[in-house]
């Protein structure tokens, strides 16, 4: 593949980085990357790496859009009211780019469709806004061996996590079970702050770009916990934990389970 | 000093910073280490930012010379992927 004369204007600032060059460019255009979500989180992330030049980006979304997603889903608009979000995401990240294809999937992600779903992709990332979805994913990526790049947000507070199975922890090393659902927030105490979604969801598209270069430092065996209010990225280890019931030495999870419980169903 | 051949020449006249780098270093990409890539250019600020930048990302420029009123002649040797 040789770049064309646009794509060396539109991708300049890529290329005269050291670490990414004309062969980093080529390695993005030829990636291909699955999201989670086209919420929060979804938006930023894929908004970003359909800029980057991610060739292949396929984002899954049931939901549509709500006058209240507005003041944080950057990839929709007052005029797209009731629009499926994963469509909206897609006109929106290929009228940015028209280098990267997108395919919009109009489902929830279930244990009967994710592993068909991301089996031809390089990287998953999650901006999923509950825990079932949470651990969902997880234990998909676990078992087929997939890198994910996990976020997660509330109120002043994100998170962010880079698994990469076999080689480092996973969500369960952390957590093994998600919390029972009394602990979670209801939805009248959930609210997030505008501009935090971008900041974590740009966090997980900074990872994957990195992954994808194979530059850097990946978010292996930590957590990154960022506070709005004081202004502060703390850092966690988070050691692999060979009792993991997923990615441990004798698993107990060896396929997806039913994940489906009875929580709020917040909408980040 | 000797004359020294390039194995590669590209002539980016018209261009300015910072595609004079950047279609300098797709160039340079393609070229195997110890090879020789000429380029000729006629931007003065060019003349001065492709060298350094060239060292910057670890080649050796050979040479930087104006060759008429506009032109220059960048002879820069690939050290490392």
């Amino acid at each position: 593949m040789e770049l064309t004369d646009e794509q060396i204007h539109r991708y300049s600032r890529h290329i005269i980085l050291p670490e990414v060059g004309g062969k980093g460019q080529k390695r993005l255009l030829s990636a291909r990357v699955f999201i989670v979500g086209a919420g929060g989180l979804g938006c930023p992330v894929g908004y970003y790496l359909a800029a980057a030049g991610v060739g292949t980006i396929g984002i899954i979304d049931n939901d549509t859009i709500e006058l209240s997603n507005l003041q944080r889903q950057i990839a929709h608009s007052t005029e797209r009211l009731g629009m499926n979000k994963a469509e909206s995401a897609k006109k929106t990240f290929e009228a940015l780019n028209p280098d990267v294809k997108v395919t919009a999937i109009k489902e929830r992600i279930t244990r009967d469709n994710i592993l068909d779903l991301i089996k031809g992709y390089d990287i998953v990332v999650d901006g999923s806004d509950n825990f079932p979805t949470r651990y969902l994913v997880n234990d998909a990526c676990v078992l087929s061996g997939k890198p994910l790049v996990s976020g997660a947000i509330l109120r002043f507070e994100g998170q962010v996590t880079t698994i990469l199975p076999g080689d480092g922890h996973c969500y369960r090393c952390l957590f093994e079970q998600p919390p029972p659902p009394g602990l979670v927030p209801s939805c009248q105490e959930a609210g997030v702050l505008g501009a935090l979604p971008g900041i974590i969801g740009g966090l997980q598209a900074m990872e994957v770009l990195k992954l994808i270069l194979g530059k850097g430092e990946p978010l292996k065996n930590q957590m990154l916990i960022y506070n709005a209010l004081t202004t502060t990225f703390r850092k966690v280890k988070v050691p692999k934990n060979p009792g993991c019931p997923v990615c441990g030495e004798n698993p107990n999870i060896t396929e997806l389970q039913d994940y489906e419980a009875d929580y709020c169903e917040m909408r980040f | 000093m000797e004359e020294i051949k390039p194995d590669r020449t590209i002539n980016i006249k018209g261009l300015t910073c910072p595609y004079t780098f950047v279609k300098s270093k797709l160039a340079i990409e393609d070229m195997e280490v110890g090879e020789v890539l000429e380029i000729i250019l006629d931007s003065e600020e060019a003349s001065r930012n492709v060298p350094k930048s060239m060292e910057d990302h670890g080649q050796k420029v050979l040479k930087v010379e104006k060759v008429s009123d506009t032109d220059w002649v960048i002879l820069v040797r690939k050290e490392k992927d």
